[in-house]
């Protein structure tokens, strides 16, 4: 399934600051704060958007049940077309998408899109940990969950020990550079990152993403519109895709609900080496180890060679060819509900020219990527600066 | 627009089930698999509606996908909204040429926990929930409003009570206590948990599936306004417009299939669609007397084609609501004639 239809762009993009409470803002201020600055950028008032797609992780991280509705005045939805997307982690990018698929099925011209998380309204812990009859509860969050995957990723491929800690240094590095990210940490050292405690081995504390509170969003409109703009980001591929959990031989560590949505999303774009015509990723990393993983699974390189390529300096927006996370990733902001969204959103910054200390110098395709439950949903986009098959 | 149809539907209600989600989902999504001999590797794409608050548990339609045997994997997504949503994006899906078929599922399962509690949380959380308004609540607000403002009468509550199937008689209906002042027990839902499972196809494909293809002819979704001190509560302006943008008036209406799950919703409904107030034909079932949160709308719309099917309607209106007091609305109008 590809984007097909009518060509589409992002014009505008939003984000708040995010950190771990943003109690200054109610979340209608939140989402709104994030709606204006992309409607801001794209040039447009509330008016002249014309539907509202709006993406978030579980209702219970807030303790409010189908947000949207209360939220309709708030993103200025009154009278107009609504929806509200949930697929676990991957939300983010797969709201973008759907507003997307609502630009390339000619339905509408204009769309809003957001997605949000206010994590400092409830108690996530609380909101992942609701026992259920009949089934087996994790008890020790998605680290505990990713743990073993990564220790099955470490032996299968024999990557060196450290390797996540120098990629949730770079993050870190990476989180500088960007104003918005939740953690500055501009005195961190490597060794702090390689003694910081260890949570689930072998994840440390410091190769963890933070709990934020945070917004994104985007104007995504069609080709008449996007023409008007001085700098779109043109949709050139767009991908979805689903894995049970559990069944016989299911690949964890390299799932192929993963590789099937990223052999179409590049056949889609018409990419054959994706190391070679990407310029810069922003990728779905909760926990550093996922970066080599990824990078593996997405065909930036031969499986086995993903840490190969971090321990180069690849990934590293000094000096990488392969710049990944520039904003600072998952790893330095993590408003879970927003995090796909912010991924897809940087990748249309960087082709638009527009990210700021973190741009990636030419930029021409970038790719959007996210994932979810336990590493089964998966969204993903390439943004480029020029129309497709221009 | 390309022309898509609904080529299989099922579903399941009950008071109370004891079965699983999952339990609940695979009959169902077998049922239409069987009756269009689509296999899940045949199927372009999968949506479905679903609330956490229902299964009492984050990300619970993850769990509920087992349910269609993502193996190997799917295009696939998910609207924390009533299944009729779930239909509409899978619309716009085919409406990008990229996918010739669709399954479209929701359920709901109420029954282990208090409903009218729990939909307090979906009101806003700063200004309203904190009160805790359970739903028949703030349902007595409204219809208080229309009667105060002499949009309707106790008279006509009663009739559509009558004609719902919720009392025999308007003597019956006025034997009743007030529940939730001014309205009574035949005025407020009873709920029930259930599901649904639907199977869409596009012009060329569709023929070959259903004998009688139920075509879109048009579907339209708007939201009002949230807070009750900013809506006009005798008027449902969303539901106009759906109705409007759907292409309702463009023809005569066989049946409504209505998502009223109130009398009171009824008669607004009614009255915002230019509907009759005394229907030809009655609906095919009545959400007042089995409600099921998140897949109530997409049943209206299993029935208006199920209508089509059985030859009892040629064009049909199917809808569906969300939030409290009909706040966001969408409408479907179904036709056995592809034109």
């Amino acid at each position: 399934m590809g984007t097909g239809g009518e060509l589409a762009a992002v014009v505008g993009v939003g984000m708040t600051k995010f950190s771990a409470t943003r109690g200054d803002v109610s979340m209608p201020g939140l989402v709104r704060e994030a709606a204006q600055r992309a409607l801001d950028d794209a040039g447009m008032q509330w008016d002249d958007i014309d539907a509202v797609v709006m993406g978030k992780a579980p209702d219970f991280f807030e303790g409010v049940m189908m947000p949207e509705i209360f939220l309709s005045e708030a993103l200025g939805c009154v009278g107009k077309p609504m929806l509200r997307v949930h697929t676990a982690g991957s939300v983010g990018g797969s709201t973008a998408l759907v507003a997307a698929s609502l630009v390339h099925s000619g339905v509408h011209k204009r769309v809003l899109t957001v997605a949000w998380e206010k994590q400092s309204e409830s108690n996530a812990m609380w909101a992942l940990s609701l026992k259920q009859p009949f089934q087996v509860s994790i008890n020790a969050g998605a680290g505990g969950y990713f743990s073993p995957i990564i220790r099955q990723y470490m032996e299968a491929t024999q990557a060196p020990e450290l390797i996540g800690c120098m990629v949730a240094f770079k993050d870190r590095q990476h989180a500088l550079l960007n104003p918005y990210a939740h953690l500055h940490q501009p005195d961190l050292t490597f060794d702090q990152v390689v003694e910081s405690p260890m949570l689930w081995e072998p994840i440390r504390y410091s190769e963890t993403c933070p709990s934020s509170d945070g917004a994104a969003a985007m104007v995504i409109v069609n080709e008449e519109e996007a023409d008007k703009a001085k700098n779109p980001a043109w949709i050139h591929a767009g991908a979805m895709r689903s894995e049970a959990n559990n069944f016989p031989g299911r690949d964890e560590v390299n799932p192929l609900a993963s590789r099937e949505c990223a052999e179409d999303l590049w056949n889609q774009a018409g990419i054959t080496n994706p190391r070679e015509e990407i310029d810069v990723v922003e990728m779905y990393v909760p926990f550093s180890w996922y970066e080599p993983m990824w990078l593996e699974s997405l065909g930036f390189c031969e499986r086995g060679d993903g840490w190969k390529l971090v321990e180069s300096g690849a990934t590293h927006i000094e000096g990488g060819d392969l710049p990944v996370n520039c904003s600072g990733g998952v790893l330095s902001s993590n408003p879970i509900g927003a995090s796909g969204m912010i991924r897809f959103a940087e990748a249309a910054l960087q082709v638009r020219g527009m990210a700021g200390d973190h741009q990636v110098e030419g930029a021409r395709k970038a790719m959007g990527h996210a994932y979810g439950g336990g590493a089964q949903y998966f969204a993903m986009w390439v943004v480029g600066k020029d129309k497709p098959n221009a | 627009m390309r022309k898509v149809a609904v080529v299989a539907a099922a579903s399941r209600q009950e008071e109370k089930m004891l079965d699983t989600e999952v339990e609940l989902m695979i009959p169902l999504i077998s049922e239409v698999k069987a009756r269009t001999g689509l296999d899940q590797t045949d199927i372009g794409f999968t949506c479905s509606g679903s609330s956490d608050f229902l299964a009492g548990q984050a990300f619970s339609f993850v769990m509920t996908l087992d349910a269609v045997g993502p193996v190997p994997p799917i295009a696939e997504s998910h609207v924390e909204m009533d299944g009729a949503w779930a239909f509409y994006e899978s619309w716009v899906k085919f409406q990008m040429g990229v996918i010739d078929t669709a399954l479209v599922y929701s359920y709901g399962k109420p029954s282990p926990g208090s409903l009218q509690d729990v939909l307090s949380t979906q009101l806003d959380p700063y200004y309203i929930a904190p009160l805790w308004p359970d739903a028949h609540a703030v349902a007595g607000l409204q219809a208080r409003t229309l009667l105060e403002q002499g949009i309707i009468t106790v008279d006509q509550l009663a009739d559509c009570a009558v004609r719902a199937g919720t009392v025999e008689s308007r003597e019956e209906y006025f034997s009743q206590p007030m529940l939730s002042d001014p309205l009574r027990k035949a005025d407020c839902p009873t709920y029930a948990d259930g599901g649904v499972a639907m199977i869409l196809a596009a012009e060329g494909k569709a023929e070959e599936l259903c004998e009688k293809p139920a075509w879109i002819t048009g579907i339209d979704h708007r939201i009002d306004a949230h807070h009750f001190g900013v809506r006009d509560l005798t008027a449902v302006p969303s539901a106009r417009l759906a109705a409007e943008k759907a292409g309702v008036h463009d023809g005569p209406i066989d049946i409504a299939e209505l998502h009223a799950a109130y009398t009171t919703h009824d008669l607004l409904l009614r009255k915002e669609m230019g509907l009759p107030e005394t229907p030809n034909d009655n609906q095919r079932s009545y959400p007042i007397k089995a409600d099921t949160l998140m897949a109530s709308g997409l049943l209206r719309i299993a029935e208006a084609a199920r209508g089509i099917w059985d030859g009892q309607a040629n064009r049909a209106l199917a809808h569906a609501t969300a939030g409290p007091l009909l706040q966001q609305n969408l409408v479907c109008v179904l036709s056995g004639e592809s034109n």
